[in-house]
């Protein structure tokens, strides 16, 4: 086994670094750190701008290049956070709350490179984890029926609507809509258009690139539209030299980044809990095992290094279910898995062996992109730095430039375009609601699959519908589901109000930072 | 108690997933429905418009067991009624203007009406901003990307 995964890695290696790639994934991060830094861009809105980019690359390349973009946009976003205290992405809040006080004492640059050094120590391993569990759990899942991968793409949605944020109904209720936005287009066994409208643009269903601008973009941006306060620069001076932390605050920051990396690759192996529960169980660790719990909160360098390695571990994590089952953990991975379908590669555990070049390319490219991260912020640390300050008012109406274009390049139609206006509308209805819009686009990547499968479950069964608990391996995954939802109502009948995440780390300054970031 | 539950912010929430549940479920039936182990298209559907109506009604129910809160505001403190209207008319401007008059018209619109909502924003800021966008919008996409869209034309 180990020496197949590292002829498999040296494979990869070769095409990630045939040129071309390299030169995509090079953009990709260059790119996607870029549009991170921007304040009020997270990693969602940046990876749907840039999206309609890779259409015309080929499949390989377009990946590449948007995992790029992923922890392009999330590195940018932690500089983002550490010096202006502005977390744009969730798992970014809690690297606000030791970064920015030090930022405040002249220490920020010290920070972003501690922040360098764990996200790639976090990344690295979690890339490892995915070297050798993802071609075990493609050989469990090749095995799987219809029955068994319906119940593990049921868990897969409970669990990503349940354990992200805000109140987890309501989370349910946003797959569900996910779940029915997928299902409008033709039917796949008897081609009756359904909730079309009558409109034939419908047909083929509601564009990804639509429906992920309209959220994370238009929605995002009425949100936030003159309500970003004049961001504070006067801590932003970082330059090249500033980056080196002292010797002491290294030895510090060592083995909090170490507990951080296994606590974010276990995070990752539990479905659902994604980065930012990751970040704040890390966290929370951290300040129980500190010798000077008080202190966190002031600049402790431990409360950086900590959970940026394990956002980025579980980050990395998040990749084995998606790339090996084609079960996406969070909306970041479905917008992922989106764009291979619109590369017309179907996902699930049949693409590593059918499509090995884009599996452990991607892998290698990780590495790749990694250092790239690396060797790019610790040069260019003062223009982004730059980039930090440009106002809110410039910047998103440039974006809505980039969400116009980007949907009427999908099938060059301006039907998309008003498809886009439409249902930015209604995210922002729901983000009016409290409701978290993200698991809808993970419903809507699940949806097509999740009902083909269960159509098909039903007809081996005859219509047994107990067919889900008659399948052992099925049962199991079905009483998860059951766990979770039990859980969940235990959690609310104890302490009503209170999320799982903001249980994990008590105290009074961190909910004005979680609410930053929402 | 109906007096306080209109206040409640989860009241339109799951008052919006109930109706919409209860409207997927209608229509669904008017699609072929199938037997459990031949689905027909409907099927699928009206399960999941079941669901959406009972998560919804359970929505609705959290709202009318749970305290009023004080911060129950739909719409924030300050609407932006005026902002997001400039937000939303960009695209739509890039539409008729990207149909009838080419790209750079279209580009120069859709920078351009969502940066007036900005409270700060001057008009000719605004329109300096929206002319940089479109000189580098179009040289990416039209010259770099080859997107199919003409620069300039009269008419559709």
């Amino acid at each position: 086994m180990f020496s197949t995964a590292l002829t498999d890695l040296w494979y990869g290696f070769g095409v990630a670094l045939e040129p071309h790639n390299v030169m995509w994934c090079f953009i990709g991060v260059f790119v996607g750190n870029m549009v991170g830094v921007l304040p009020g861009m997270g990693p969602l809105a940046t990876i749907s701008i840039l999206l309609p980019l890779t259409f015309g690359i080929k499949p390989v390349g377009a990946i590449l290049m948007l995992a790029g973009v992923f922890y392009g946009s999330q590195y940018g976003g932690a500089i983002c956070s550490i010096l202006l205290n502005l977390p744009c992405h969730p798992p970014h809040a809690v690297t606000c709350l030791d970064g920015f006080p030090l930022t405040k004492r002249g220490r920020g640059g010290a920070a972003l490179g501690i922040c360098v050094i764990s996200s790639f120590v976090g990344a690295s391993w979690g890339i490892t984890e995915m070297i050798f569990l993802a071609p075990i759990l493609v050989e469990v899942a090749l095995k799987f029926g219809p029955a068994e991968i319906c119940s593990l793409m049921l868990l897969g949605l409970l669990a990503g609507s349940t354990l992200a944020r805000g109140s987890p109904l309501k989370g349910v209720a946003m797959t569900v809509c996910g779940l029915l936005i997928g299902i409008v287009g033709s039917d796949i066994e008897t081609g009756t258009p359904r909730f079309t409208f009558g409109i034939p643009n419908l047909f083929d269903g509601v564009e990804i690139v639509a429906l992920a601008l309209g959220l994370f973009g238009i929605a995002e941006f009425m949100k936030s539209v003159n309500q970003l306060s004049e961001v504070d620069t006067k801590y932003t001076n970082v330059k090249f030299s500033d980056l080196r932390p002292t010797r002491e605050e290294f030895r510090r920051a060592v083995p909090a980044m170490f507990r951080g990396t296994i606590i974010g690759s276990l995070c990752a192996l539990i479905p659902g809990t994604g980065p930012t529960i990751a970040s704040f169980i890390s966290y929370a660790t951290e300040k129980k095992i500190s010798k000077t719990p008080e202190k966190f909160g002031t600049g402790m360098i431990e409360g950086v290094a900590c959970p940026e390695a394990s956002t980025h571990s579980s980050v990395q994590g998040d990749f084995i279910p998606t790339m090996s089952l084609g079960i996406p953990g969070d909306a970041v991975m479905a917008l992922i898995l989106g764009a291979l379908m619109i590369q017309g590669i179907v996902p699930g555990p049949q693409l590593i062996s059918e499509h090995p070049d884009i599996f452990w390319g991607l892998i290698a490219s990780f590495w790749v992109g990694n250092i790239i991260l690396v060797v790019l912020n610790v040069p260019m640390i003062g223009l982004w730095v730059k980039l930090l300050t440009i106002p809110y008012k410039y910047l998103y109406p440039s974006a809505m430039f980039f969400v116009a274009i980007g949907v009427y390049s999908t099938n060059n139609d301006m039907f998309e375009v008003g498809e886009v206006v439409l249902i930015g509308l209604f995210g922002y209805v729901l983000l009016l609601l409290d409701f978290h819009p993200a698991p809808i686009l993970l419903g809507f990547v699940l949806g097509p699959r999740f009902e083909e499968n269960f159509r098909r479950a039903m007809l081996i069964s005859r219509g047994d519908i107990f067919v889900f608990v008659k399948h052992p391996i099925s049962a199991v995954f079905i009483g998860l589901c059951v766990l979770l939802i039990v859980m969940q109502i235990y959690v609310r009948l104890r302490s009503p109000k209170s999320l799982p995440t903001e249980m994990a780390l008590p105290g009074d300054h961190h909910r004005k930072v979680s609410e930053a970031a929402e | 108690m109906f007096g306080t539950l209109v206040k409640k912010r989860d009241f339109y929430a799951g008052g919006l997933m109930t109706l919409l549940g209860a409207a997927v479920t209608l229509d669904s039936t008017t699609y072929t429905l199938g037997t459990l182990t031949h689905m027909g298209p409907g099927m699928f559907p009206l399960m999941l418009g079941i669901t959406l109506t009972i998560v919804g009604m359970l929505i609705l129910g959290a709202a009318i067991t749970t305290p009023l809160s004080d911060d129950e505001g739909i719409l924030p403190e300050k609407p932006e009624w005026f902002a997001w209207g400039c937000i939303l008319a960009g695209p739509i401007a890039f539409i008729i203007l990207g149909e009838f008059f080419g790209l750079v018209l279209a580009t120069f619109a859709c920078v351009f009406i969502p940066a007036l909502g900005d409270r700060t924003a001057t008009l000719k800021g605004s329109a300096i901003l929206a002319a940089g966008v479109t000189f580098f919008g179009v040289l990416l996409f039209s010259y770099v990307l080859k997107i199919p869209f003409p620069l300039f034309q009269l008419g559709h």
